[in-house]
């Protein structure tokens, strides 16, 4: 009980919400942005709850935004805790799309559930072949990871785009003069059943379950163990027996595998068909960003991201209402998200701070005991 | 077709383009090299480029003034520098994640500003191309390199002036310092802390100049999202050039041509894809990365936080 007391006390339910105070403190400043765009702050937030979770559609969609950025969000949780800053989510994505596309255009007498599964799993490997590039990269030839995934992400969009107005092109749109970049549109059996009359489809709960996966993951398997000992101290690690470059190589592809996986359920349960505008933002909505953003949310916490994850999906579905209320540029969210970062980031030194303090106090009432059981010992001796 | 790559005129105009091009790495890049030299990676390059280029375009604009648009450009860059150094310096914060959040913020409000105080795509009239006396006229090179406007010379020259600065001058001893070996930097009584806030925001600057170098002397409009990513190959390429000036600009020329090359074939329409034409560039990048990153060890401090014991 004492222990259960001390794991929960006080100053670990600070930590806690530390973030969103950060939040809140970013959301200050975007007031004073609101105001000087001419909207009355107060309104303006409301108006973006409103849209976000007013109705049983809105808190669906909302959902369904949170769906994309909650799978990239555990990838992100596994690669940070080794120490691999993987923002190679928007390629990962897109890769994982593709398999998963070529799996539903191609296998088309097999059964529905069937494709889907299949489907599911090649999303989870296209996302993690890409993720492993820069995770072996890293590992054996100390590429830096953030440039490696940058570039990464650059040429995923441009095979996307090739083989989207090439060899994946919608057959109907080859005839046709406008050639609009789409793949054809997925049989309808194979599209992820939804959960209740909106568009909240089959995803939302796979990506709980895989959190909860994750969880377990990360806290409770030798595997998890292994990829925070190398995240926490690389050196330490390899003095321990622990294979630093594998534990790094995997800790990338399950990232990428994850945002794989959000990429072929974006298809699977949203758009049934991939269609590019020629960026990556233009698939992916850049969920690889703001997953990122999520995660770090909820504290790279696999549990932690859920509502993470939902809060910043209330964010983008809010965007489209603020901009269609108040006038007030979707672009305001973007910036906002920004700050969200840089303050919650920023905040980390408070609780740092506090479990330096901790430590000091843990060695002083040690030192006093040390102290309290030697003297007897150093008097008694003449 | 293949022959007619090896035209003068053709090569000629592939290698006035290429040097052109590099302008935008060249100063966000060389920025980025003072940071990292000092400890800091700032990751942020493409939002202070992308705020910095949408400063310049609308003062000059607004203003008629080509040269204030660039001081707009230079405040705005050394403004997010400034934001950057007080969360990386002082409140200690991840260097790569925070930066990420600077792109966010710098793509965002970039866009906001576009819309709020544009609204629409207009253009502007960029620095002219110079004409140099003599030096213009000499045939082939000067097509190449003596009709570019100020701004690519002055990318040029700062490379030689970013080499002199970090090699021979005392300052550029402090930021080596600073980055290496903080700790023994802080014992022979050199501030940390200001070298780094110096650096971070001579980077931002130099970010906002880079960003001004594309909205009104290159491509002379702001859209949103201009450099798509342009500001992460600048990091990328102060990896590649090992930290130093000269590397620096080598990468920036040899990934400035590949992309001179791949635009050529494009409009060439050669048979070759042209989405695997764009991909070049960083394909090589990443190629060259694993070659060039063996050899230069980064310094030491770089993304470490410092913190005095006290």
């Amino acid at each position: 009980m004492k222990q259960f007391l001390s794991k929960f006390s006080v100053s670990s339910f600070f930590d806690a919400i530390l973030p969103v105070f950060a939040a809140l403190a970013a959301f200050g400043l975007g007031a004073f942005m609101l105001l000087a765009l001419g909207a009355n702050p107060i309104t303006a937030y409301a108006a973006l709850i409103e849209g976000a979770l007013g109705s049983w559609n809105a808190v669906a969609e909302t959902t369904v935004k949170a769906v994309p950025l909650l799978l990239v969000g555990l990838g992100i949780c596994i690669a940070f805790r080794a120490n691999v800053i993987n923002i190679g989510g928007e390629g990962q994505m897109i890769i994982g799309a593709i398999f998963a596309t070529l799996i539903g255009l191609n296998f088309t007498d097999l059964p529905g559930w069937l494709v889907i599964v299949l489907a599911m799993i090649a999303g989870f490997l296209g996302g993690a072949l890409w993720g492993a590039i820069p995770g072996y990269l890293k590992a054996y030839f100390s590429v830096n990871e953030i440039l490696s995934t940058v570039m990464l992400n650059a040429i995923a969009v441009q095979l996307m785009n090739y083989l989207l107005r090439g060899p994946m092109i919608d057959p109907a749109q080859a005839e046709l003069a406008s050639k609009i970049p789409q793949t054809a549109r997925l049989d309808p059996l194979f599209h992820l059943p939804r959960l209740i009359p909106t568009r909240l489809h089959l995803g939302a709960l796979i990506a709980v379950l895989l959190a909860i996966a994750v969880y377990f993951l990360l806290f409770h398997t030798t595997l998890g163990y292994r990829i925070r000992a190398v995240g926490y101290n690389p050196d330490a690690s390899r003095y321990g027996g622990i294979r630093v470059r594998k534990q790094i190589v995997i800790a990338m592809l399950l990232s990428g595998a994850f945002a794989g996986l959000a990429g072929a359920i974006q298809v699977y349960g949203l758009n049934y068909r991939m269609i590019t505008d020629g960026s990556a933002s233009g698939f992916t909505g850049s969920a690889g960003f703001n997953g990122i953003v999520a995660a770090l949310f909820g504290q790279l916490h696999p549990l932690g991201t859920i509502p993470a994850s939902f809060v910043f999906g209330a964010m983008l579905v809010g965007a489209n209402s603020l901009q269609r209320a108040m006038q007030v540029p979707s672009a305001f969210i973007t910036a906002l998200n920004g700050l969200v970062v840089v303050f919650v980031v920023s905040s980390e030194i408070w609780r740092r701070r506090r479990q330096h303090r901790r430590r000091l106090t843990a060695r002083i009432v040690e030192d006093e005991l040390v102290e309290a059981t030697i003297k007897p010992e150093t008097e008694a001796q003449p | 077709m293949i022959e007619d790559l090896f035209s003068t005129t053709v090569l000629v105009g592939i290698l006035a383009s290429g040097i052109r091009l590099a302008t935008p790495y060249l100063y966000a890049a060389i920025g980025e090299t003072f940071g990292q030299r000092s400890g800091v990676l700032n990751l942020g390059v493409d939002g202070q480029m992308l705020l910095g280029a949408f400063a310049a375009f609308y003062v000059a604009l607004t203003y008629q003034n080509l040269w204030l648009g660039i001081l707009a450009a230079i405040i705005v860059g050394g403004l997010m520098g400034l934001a950057m150094a007080y969360v990386t310096v002082n409140l200690q914060a991840q260097q790569g994640i925070s930066g990420i959040g600077f792109y966010l913020f710098g793509l965002g409000m970039s866009d906001l500003l576009f819309q709020k105080l544009l609204g629409t795509v207009e253009t502007v009239r960029g620095f002219p191309s110079l004409y140099i006396p003599f030096l213009s006229d000499i045939p082939f090179l000067g097509d190449i390199f003596f009709r570019q406007n100020i701004l690519v010379y002055l990318a040029y020259l700062l490379v030689p002036l970013a080499w002199f600065v970090m090699n021979k001058t005392t300052l550029g001893l402090k930021i080596r310092a600073v980055g290496e070996n903080p700790e023994a930097a802080d014992s022979l009584g050199v501030s940390v802390a200001r070298v780094r806030y110096f650096s971070i925001i001579l980077g931002g600057m130099l970010s906002g100049v880079a960003g001004a170098s594309m909205s009104i002397a290159l491509l002379n409009v702001f859209q949103q999202n201009m450099t798509s990513g342009l500001g992460f190959i600048a990091v990328a390429l102060v990896y590649f050039g090992g930290w130093r000036p000269g590397g620096v600009l080598l990468g920036a020329l040899l990934f400035s041509m590949v992309n001179a090359l791949q635009l050529w074939i494009q409009v060439k329409g050669i048979q070759i894809p042209s989405d695997f034409a764009v991909m070049m560039p960083y394909v090589l990048t990443i190629l060259v990365l694993v070659l060039a990153v063996q050899r230069v060890r980064p310094p030491s401090a770089l993304t470490k936080p410092f913190e005095r014991e006290s």
